[in-house]
Formats: C-alpha cells, sequence, structure tokens
C-alpha cells in the first residue's frame, strides 16, 4: 500500500470517532492516570499496567466505533447467549474468589462474564425491541423482562447483589426508553417495595452485614465499617482545595483501602478536594450529555435504546461508585467508570463508547 | 395499517424524547446529591474528618528521660544510672507461660527469686505491661535470648537504665528508691495531671529523696511524633522532642561523715543526725539498721521483703524521722534557757537536792538519778551534773502550759519540715491535748517528770538536732534540708536551695551565754560526758540524756543486768561545736544503748572530731574504746 491509501483508511477509520466524547475521554483517562499513579504509591509498574490498559481499550473504542449499528445490533442475540452460557459455566465450574463464583479461568485469563453481560444485555433487548418498532405490544416487554431475570438471578447467586442490580438497572434502561408505560413502572415499584423484606431475608449475611454497616459504619469499625470509615476520612479531610496531588496521607499511608480500584475516588477527593470533585463530575455530566445527545439524534429505535441505555449506564456507576465510597449506599465493589485501575471494567466501557460514536458518526451514512 | 405505523412510530419517538428528558433529569438530581454529600463531607465537617486523619497517621512515641544523679556535698555519686538489659515477658502474648519459664530456664539461669519476684510484679501488672523476669542480664545471657526469640513468644530482651545506690544500706532512709509504678502511684499521677510525663516510664521515686524530689529527679518525658499507615509500622519521624534529662540533687550531706558516724554507731539500734546551726543543712542522718535500697528498684522479692518487715530490728522504719523518743535530760539546757527568759529562775539561784522531789503535800518521792542527791545545786551545775531534782522543782514552777509554750520554739510536737515525707510529730503534751486525747484533766505530777523530758513527751532524732541547732545559733529555727543545691540537667548550673527560717526566737545573749558556758562543762572534767570531751582541742557544748523504756517502780534498784536488753534505756546526747562558733549541731538516740553518757556521746564525739579536724577514727573499734571508759 501507497502512503495515500493509508493515509485513506486512517481517514475512514477517524471519520467514525466522535471528536468532543474521544476529547472528553482523553481527558478522564488523564486524570486517572494521575491519580492511579498516586494511589498506586507512585508504582511504575501499575503506571505501564493502566497505560497498557488504556491503549487497549482506545483500540477496541477505534474498532467498535468502525463497526455499523446494524451490525452491532446483529451482535445482541449471539453475545447475549454466549454470555449466559458464560454464567452457567460459571454456576457450574466457576472459580471461588472471596466467597463467591465470578470467575471463569481459561488457563492464564480469568474472566468474569458479569462484564459481558453488562454489554450484551442491553444489546439483546434493543435488538429485540428494534425487530419490534412501532408494534410494541405488552407481551413483548413480559419477554424482555425475563431476559433480564436470566441473567439477573444467575449474577444474584454468584453471589454479587450489585452487579446483578446493575445489570438489571441496565435492562430495566432499554425497557424505559422503549417506552415501558408508567403504569407497569409503578407497578414494578409497588412490587419491589413488598418484595424488600423477603428480599433481605434472601440476602447473603455478608450482604445485610454491609447494608447494616452503611447505617452506621461504627459498629464495626475494624471489620465492614472499616472500608467507608476510611474513605469519608480522607474524602472529608481533602477539604475545599485537596492536599495536592500525591500528598494525601489517607492515601499514601495506605488507610484508603482498594485505593486503586474500587475507592480511587476517596484518593481523588483528598488529593484534589471539593473544587476537584466538582471538576470531575462536571466531565462527567459533559460524557454523559454528550452520551444523550447522540441518543436523541440518533436515527433507529436500536441507536436510541443503546446510545441513551449506555450514557445512563455510564452514570449508574459513578454515582454508585462515589455514593458507596462517601458513605452513603453500600459498599457493592463497583469501580468508578474512566478512574480505576482494571482492564475488564475499562474494556466494557470503551466498547460501549465505541458504540456510540458508532452510532453517531454512521447516522448520516444511513440518511444518505 | 401504513399510516397507523408511522403514527406508531411517531408516538414512541416522542415518548422517547420525553423520557431522555426524564432521562436527564435523573441524572441530575443524582449529581445533585452527590454534590451535596460532597460539600457535607469536605466542607462542613472538614474540621473533623481533618482531626481524624490527622490521629490516623500520627503517633506518639514517648522517650523517657534520664533520672537525675544524687551526689553529697563533696560530689560523691550516691545514686546513679547505668545501663543494662532486662528479660521482660508480656504475659497477654506468652501462651503457656509456665511452658514458657520452664523453656527461659533451660536457657539462662532463672532463680526461684527470679520466679516469685515475677510473681508478684505480675499480679500488680496488666496482662499487656511487660514484667520483668530478670535484669541486669550479662552479654550471653542477651546472645542466648536473642538466638532464641523466635521460639519464645511475649519475651523481650529490653536495654534499661537501671538505679544504682552505691552507699546501699547506710543511706537507705535517707536517698529512699525508686519501684515500679503501680496501681496507687498511677492513680496519684493522674489526680495530679502529671501522668502525661510519665508515658513509657516504669519507675518512679517511692521512699526518701526519690520520693520528696521526684519531680526534679524525674526529668521531662521526650515525644517523637511518629507518621505510621495504616499497618502501624513507622515511616517516618516528624518532629522530635527530645526527652529532659532529670535536675542533679547536690546534698549537704556529707558521706564520709556519714561513715564515719554510721562507724561508731556500730550494731546498734538508733538515729544520728547532723545539722549545720547556720544553715539547717543536714549533714548525717543514719538511721541503724538500714536495708539495702537496691533490692527494690527491679521489685524486691516477697521473702526478703517479708523479712525485713517482720524482723524485730525494724529495718524499714525511718528512725531519725519515725522513731519517737522521750528526750529525757536532753531537754534540761532548753528548760534552764526557759526559767530564764521567763524570770522563772536567776542563774546564781540554788537548791538543796537531797535526792527526790516531792510535791508540797505529798510523800511522793520523784528521785534524782543520783540516790544520795547533788547537794547545792545552781542553774549551771543542774545541767553540768543533769540534776533531775532542780527540773522537778522548776517544772512546777513553769508549769506544763509555759513549759509547751518554750519547748514549742524549739520545734518540739511539729514536723521539722526536713526534705522527706511521712515525718512524725513527735508529742509535746499540754492540758488541751491530754484532755482531748484522754478525756482526763492533766496530773500534777505529769509536770514533775516532763522537767525530765519523760512522761508523755516524745522527740525524733530529727526535732532534737533541729532544736540543738536553735540553741547553738541563738533561736533562729531553719528547716532541716538534706540537698544544698540543683544541678540544672540543661544549664549544668548550681542552684543552691536557700535556707528555710521557719521562725526566729530572740533569747537575751546572756542567757544563752550562761546555758552554753554550763553545756561546755557537760564535757569537762566533773560533766556527765566528761570522758567524751576528753582533750579535746574545741569546745564541745552538749548534753546528755537517758529514756526509760519501762517505768521502775518505787524503791525498786535500777538493774541493767537484770533487764532485757530491749528493756535497756535509751541512750541520748546532743552537741554543738565549737561551742562559740557552732559548725555542727548534732542529735544521737542509741535505743537500749545504756546511758547517754556511756554511749551515745562517744558517738557524738568521733563525728564531730571528724568534721571539726578531720579526725577519722582508724581501724579500732572507736565506740568499744569509749565504752570501756564508762560513766
Amino acid at each position: 500500500m501507497n502512503q495515500p491509501a493509508i493515509k485513506r483508511v486512517l481517514a475512514e477509520i477517524l471519520r467514525h470517532l466522535d471528536g468532543m466524547l474521544l476529547a472528553l475521554l482523553i481527558a478522564m483517562l488523564a486524570v486517572s492516570v494521575a491519580v492511579v499513579f498516586s494511589a498506586s504509591g507512585e508504582s511504575g509498574m501499575r503506571l505501564v499496567g493502566h497505560l497498557a490498559n488504556i491503549a487497549v481499550a482506545m483500540i477496541v473504542l477505534v474498532a467498535v466505533a468502525n463497526v455499523p449499528p446494524h451490525i452491532l445490533s446483529k451482535l445482541g442475540p449471539p453475545l447475549y447467549a454466549l454470555a449466559l452460557m458464560l454464567l452457567l459455566a460459571v454456576a457450574l465450574f466457576g472459580e471461588i474468589r472471596n466467597g463467591s463464583r465470578r470467575w471463569l479461568s481459561f488457563g492464564i485469563l480469568s474472566i468474569q462474564p458479569s462484564e459481558l453481560m453488562k454489554i450484551a444485555l442491553p444489546l439483546m433487548l434493543a435488538w429485540y425491541f428494534q425487530q419490534h418498532e412501532a408494534a410494541l405490544r405488552l407481551r413483548h416487554y413480559a419477554v424482555a423482562a425475563l431476559l433480564i431475570a436470566l441473567p439477573f438471578l444467575f449474577i444474584l447467586r454468584q453471589p454479587d447483589l450489585g452487579t446483578s442490580l446493575l445489570i438489571a438497572a441496565s435492562g430495566f434502561y432499554v425497557l424505559f426508553f422503549a417506552g415501558l408505560s408508567w403504569k407497569i413502572i409503578a407497578g414494578l415499584a409497588a412490587a419491589t417495595s413488598l418484595f424488600l423484606p423477603i428480599a433481605w431475608n434472601l440476602l447473603h449475611d455478608y450482604q445485610r452485614q454491609r447494608v447494616m454497616t452503611l447505617f452506621d459504619p461504627m459498629s464495626d469499625p475494624l471489620g465492614a465499617g472499616y472500608h467507608i470509615i476510611q474513605s469519608t476520612i480522607a474524602i472529608g479531610s481533602g477539604g475545599a482545595f485537596g492536599k495536592g496531588w500525591l500528598s494525601g496521607t489517607q492515601n499514601q499511608l495506605d488507610f484508603v483501602p482498594e485505593r486503586t480500584t474500587d475507592f480511587i475516588f476517596a484518593v481523588f477527593s483528598e488529593e484534589f478536594g471539593l473544587l476537584g470533585v466538582t471538576l470531575l463530575l462536571l466531565l462527567y455530566l459533559a460524557i454523559v450529555a454528550r452520551g444523550l445527545k447522540i441518543a436523541e439524534q440518533a436515527p433507529t429505535m436500536f441507536a436510541r435504546l443503546m446510545a441513551a441505555t449506555i450514557s445512563l449506564n455510564f452514570f449508574t456507576y459513578i454515582f454508585i461508585n462515589m455514593g458507596m465510597v462517601s458513605g452513603i449506599l453500600p459498599v457493592v465493589g463497583v469501580p468508578l467508570p474512566l478512574m480505576s485501575y482494571g482492564g475488564t471494567a475499562l474494556l466494557t466501557l470503551m466498547i460501549g463508547f465505541g458504540m456510540l460514536m458508532s452510532m453517531a458518526t454512521h447516522r448520516k451514512l444511513l440518511k444518505s | 395499517m401504513q399510516s397507523a405505523v408511522i403514527k406508531n412510530l411517531q408516538l414512541e419517538l416522542a415518548s422517547y424524547h420525553s423520557r431522555l428528558k426524564i432521562g436527564v433529569g435523573f441524572v441530575l438530581v443524582l449529581a445533585l446529591v452527590l454534590m451535596v454529600r460532597m460539600v457535607y463531607l469536605q466542607v462542613a465537617r472538614h474540621e473533623h474528618y481533618q482531626n481524624l486523619a490527622e490521629s490516623n497517621r500520627i503517633t506518639l512515641v514517648p522517650a523517657v528521660p534520664n533520672r537525675g544523679l544524687i551526689y553529697d556535698r563533696n560530689g560523691k555519686i550516691l545514686a546513679d544510672n547505668f545501663s543494662g538489659y532486662t528479660l521482660e515477658i508480656t504475659v497477654g502474648k506468652a501462651g503457656n507461660l509456665d511452658a514458657l519459664l520452664q523453656q527461659l530456664s533451660s536457657l539462662i539461669e532463672i532463680t526461684p527469686k527470679h520466679l516469685r519476684q515475677f510473681k508478684r510484679l505480675r499480679e500488680e501488672s496488666h496482662e499487656f505491661e511487660t514484667v520483668p523476669l530478670k535484669s541486669k542480664l550479662t552479654d550471653e545471657e542477651v546472645a542466648i535470648l536473642a538466638a532464641n526469640q523466635y521460639r519464645l513468644p511475649g519475651v523481650e530482651v529490653k536495654a534499661r537504665l537501671f538505679r544504682n545506690y552505691p552507699a546501699g544500706e547506710g543511706l537507705s532512709h535517707v536517698i529512699g528508691y525508686i519501684g515500679r509504678i503501680n496501681d496507687r502511684d498511677l492513680d496519684n499521677l493522674r489526680e495530679s495531671g502529671k501522668i502525661n510525663n510519665y508515658k513509657g516510664g516504669t519507675h518512679i521515686g517511692k521512699v526518701g529523696l526519690e520520693q520528696y524530689y521526684e519531680d526534679m529527679l524525674h526529668g521531662k518525658t521526650g515525644f517523637e511524633q511518629m507518621e505510621t499507615d495504616s499497618a502501624g509500622r513507622a515511616v517516618r519521624v516528624l518532629s522530635r522532642t527530645p526527652p529532659l534529662a532529670g535536675h542533679d540533687l547536690i546534698l549537704n550531706l556529707d558521706m564520709e561523715l556519714q561513715r564515719v558516724a554510721e562507724y561508731v554507731f556500730g550494731d546498734y539500734r538508733g538515729g544520728l543526725v547532723a545539722i549545720d546551726p547556720n544553715n539547717g543543712g543536714v549533714l548525717a542522718m543514719v538511721s541503724k539498721p538500714g536495708f539495702d535500697p537496691n533490692l527494690f528498684v527491679d521489685g524486691i522479692d516477697p521473702a526478703t521483703w517479708k523479712e525485713l518487715n517482720e524482723s524485730i530490728d525494724t529495718p524499714m522504719v525511718n528512725r531519725p524521722l519515725r522513731g519517737i523518743y522521750p528526750p529525757g535530760s536532753t531537754i534540761k539546757p532548753l528548760l534552764a534557757l526557759g526559767a530564764l527568759e521567763l524570770g522563772l529562775r536567776k542563774a546564781s539561784d540554788a537548791i538543796h537536792d537531797p535526792g527526790y522531789y516531792s510535791l508540797p503535800g505529798s510523800s511522793h518521792r520523784y528521785r534524782d538519778w543520783k540516790k544520795e542527791g547533788h547537794g547545792i545545786v545552781d542553774l549551771h551545775d543542774s545541767i553540768v551534773h543533769s540534776c533531775d531534782t532542780y527540773y522537778y522543782r522548776l517544772a512546777v514552777d513553769m508549769g506544763v502550759e509555759r513549759m509547751h509554750d518554750f519547748l514549742a520554739r524549739f520545734g518540739f510536737g511539729s514536723r521539722t519540715g526536713v526534705d522527706i515525707r511521712n515525718e512524725s510529730t513527735g508529742l509535746l503534751p499540754s492540758k488541751e491535748w491530754k484532755q482531748k486525747r484522754f478525756k482526763q484533766p492533766w496530773q500534777l505530777g505529769e509536770t514533775v517528770i516532763a522537767g525530765i523530758g519523760q512522761g508523755y513527751h516524745l522527740a525524733t532524732p530529727m526535732q532534737l538536732a533541729a532544736a540543738t541547732a536553735t540553741l547553738a545559733n541563738g533561736g533562729t529555727y531553719y528547716r532541716p534540708r538534706l540537698v544544698k543545691a540543683v544541678r540544672d540537667s540543661e544549664t549544668r548550673e548550681v542552684r543552691p536551695v536557700p535556707p528555710e527560717i521557719a521562725w526566729k526566737n530572740s533569747f537575751d545573749p546572756e542567757h544563752l551565754a550562761r546555758v552554753r558556758a554550763a553545756m561546755v562543762d557537760v564535757l569537762k572534767p566533773g560533766g556527765t560526758a566528761a570522758h567524751a570531751g576528753a582533750d579535746a582541742p574545741y569546745d564541745i557544748a552538749g548534753k546528755t540524756g537517758t529514756a526509760q523504756v519501762v517505768g521502775i517502780r518505787q524503791g525498786e534498784k535500777y538493774d541493767e543486768k537484770r533487764l532485757a536488753e530491749r528493756h535497756r534505756d535509751h541512750a541520748l546526747f546532743i552537741a554543738f561545736a565549737p561551742a562559740d562558733a557552732p559548725r555542727i549541731a548534732l542529735a544521737v538516740v542509741v535505743e537500749n544503748g545504756g546511758s547517754g553518757s556511756g554511749t551515745a556521746a562517744p558517738m557524738a564525739r568521733a563525728v564531730l572530731d571528724y568534721y571539726l579536724l578531720g579526725k577519722k577514727p582508724r581501724g579500732v573499734p572507736v565506740l568499744e574504746e569509749y565504752e570501756s571508759a564508762g560513766d
């Protein structure tokens, strides 16, 4: 291939990237590199690992952005089936880590099928509703509810309450944007509130403990409450302007647990203060806004549902994580999107953003 | 149909857009919730969390100060520190304690005494305190323990400063000792707000100077502010406040003089106090028998403790301060001065002493020590020969109240205020006191015997010495002081402790001169302590005294030999010298010593000779030499 040819191919590839979203994501990831570096105790290894994860995720982002939406939608059923099978495999042969069965081990590679389901379920549902566009009946919602319930129950049984609820939420978002009637939503809400006491009894002890500790962290200051106490101390001691990058004592002296992953927000808040938190939240909101804008302008039902769900899902993760780290939600083990160290979660997110970009850039092509 | 589909599409799209708006609202509400929470944590509660973060990371590690040293007036060391290793056990971490002790005994020598001492200390300590098992480990023992540390849970070898009292038994009641801080000490420290200064410390002054000057000797505990991580590991030192060593004490006490006094005291029990009459400085303070204070520093083993406590010789009693004895004839010079001062007698007034005194209208005879009597006796003779009859009569003329008030001017009946705690007040009787104590009126006969320092009157050797010093200097009552100066640990500046005058009596110099002259003649040929004063190149003013331990019944011949040794009289002697310009005043009480002239006075002479002439009794048992001279 000659040079102009390469240039042409590159231009064709880059044409499918949403400039604004890309800029926001890069800004976000830059912040994340700085924070992970600080949270890891200035570890070079962690930094390299994180940069490698980002590089892989960016490549995947570009690749997914170049896949046209109608092809993406066709991936729904097979991906969903695969994810469901893997969840079944986990239930049967999964590896137990920290008391729950979440991982499938293939030699050196271990995967968490619930991560795959985070994309597969919305994709499946969006594909399903696309099939029945303009002719939606109650039974379609019922089928959708079943599609949600299957992975929800599998993951709940692992047990991983947080992830199962998040996956159910992503499924619910699709239904919501597909026009699920308010009456049913109200009914669901009522049913849920009735179901809560029953659910409480079904919870594992450690899950109950987590909820209990949420309301009174000091009841178990060295056990379950330790995470919340130390992270709120980190956040609160950060104050308005923070202690400065690499200078958070809670962080540097190892008082914040899981500080490069689930609790990285405590590190960020301690070192950058309320000012940093405000800017961070604005950055996140900008990404959500861009996603919703893409959703608004999306030409097909599949694209509309996918784009809106991806955006709202993204924010849900942010809210759950920040809420848990700052002590208003139970500790459920959810990383902070685009910030926490960890390849799988980042990959899942970038696949989502890749889809958003695909839907944003293939729109004109479709219309023309 | 086609239009229905389009209509449906349009409816769905409209519903979609309205739900997007709801989604936006949902996001904004949740974002607001987060912001409220963050403002609460980072602004409203910032200070609270800031403090928590600080206390999370900062640990204070106390640095124990070196205890101040104690020197005698010539710089001889009386209490010092040396560093050494102790084997300590944290019982709470040890697991099976018996097995551990077994194991330790197979490694190094652990004696039953160590085990008893350990057991006692354990009872006083908390489970997670370290309790010493054996101190002053040899280098070899340290090496053995270090090599086996891994299989000895809860066992630590710690470098510590030990207190050492080179003078041993001799100064046990002066220096006292330090001991491990117990619960009562902790309560006291908490109450007085000093507890923080004892963080990390293990010992505290228990008695004697070590107790009285605890605040000065202890020093100021330093602190290292360590930054620690979540596992409690020290990351770095943030700030260091070095400990401030305790101040050194320099005593008025002269160790050589003390040694001489101890030596001449021999195996007798009793006390000797020598004071500089010009400032109240205590030059020597003997309490016999004593004990080895070094035994107490690391906790005494119960068997030895029992032995000391139950000994018939009561070595734990601080005799100069807690031993109370009838002053006997030693108060005669004071009463003579009182008679002159109160105008009850003129120096020339004389009485005839038939060998006894009877109250008007009574046949009861108060016997003089000299059966046949002293004949014609004036004030001078009454002191030189220690005539009892003279003082029986004088006492009746003076009356108990005036006697009480006059003797109180020499400090009897109240604490001398010496710088050691728990001093006894002794007892200076009065009508009021008797009424209160016994609910009975005072009897005239009690006044009679009070005239020769018998009956209710009780004094400590320290009180006697202070009274003698007051007489020697013409009336100034100095508080006796063991400590002469304090050397500041930081500046090395020596700050003298100023003498403390409790009160000043003004006596007629002529009266004083008469009493002094008589006291000088006590040690001259013909005086009751003539032997003790023989060939002295300086004038000694003194007075002998003999205090009855048991009453001798009327008409019964006093037979010293018949009485068990413990029932023999206490021998007393007070003196100051040189008589015209006194530099030293002293009081000696020898329990069951027989007579003041025979036992106590020679001791005083040896002490004076050393202090004034530098003459040391060499090798020869001085006490016996004088004793052979007899009364």
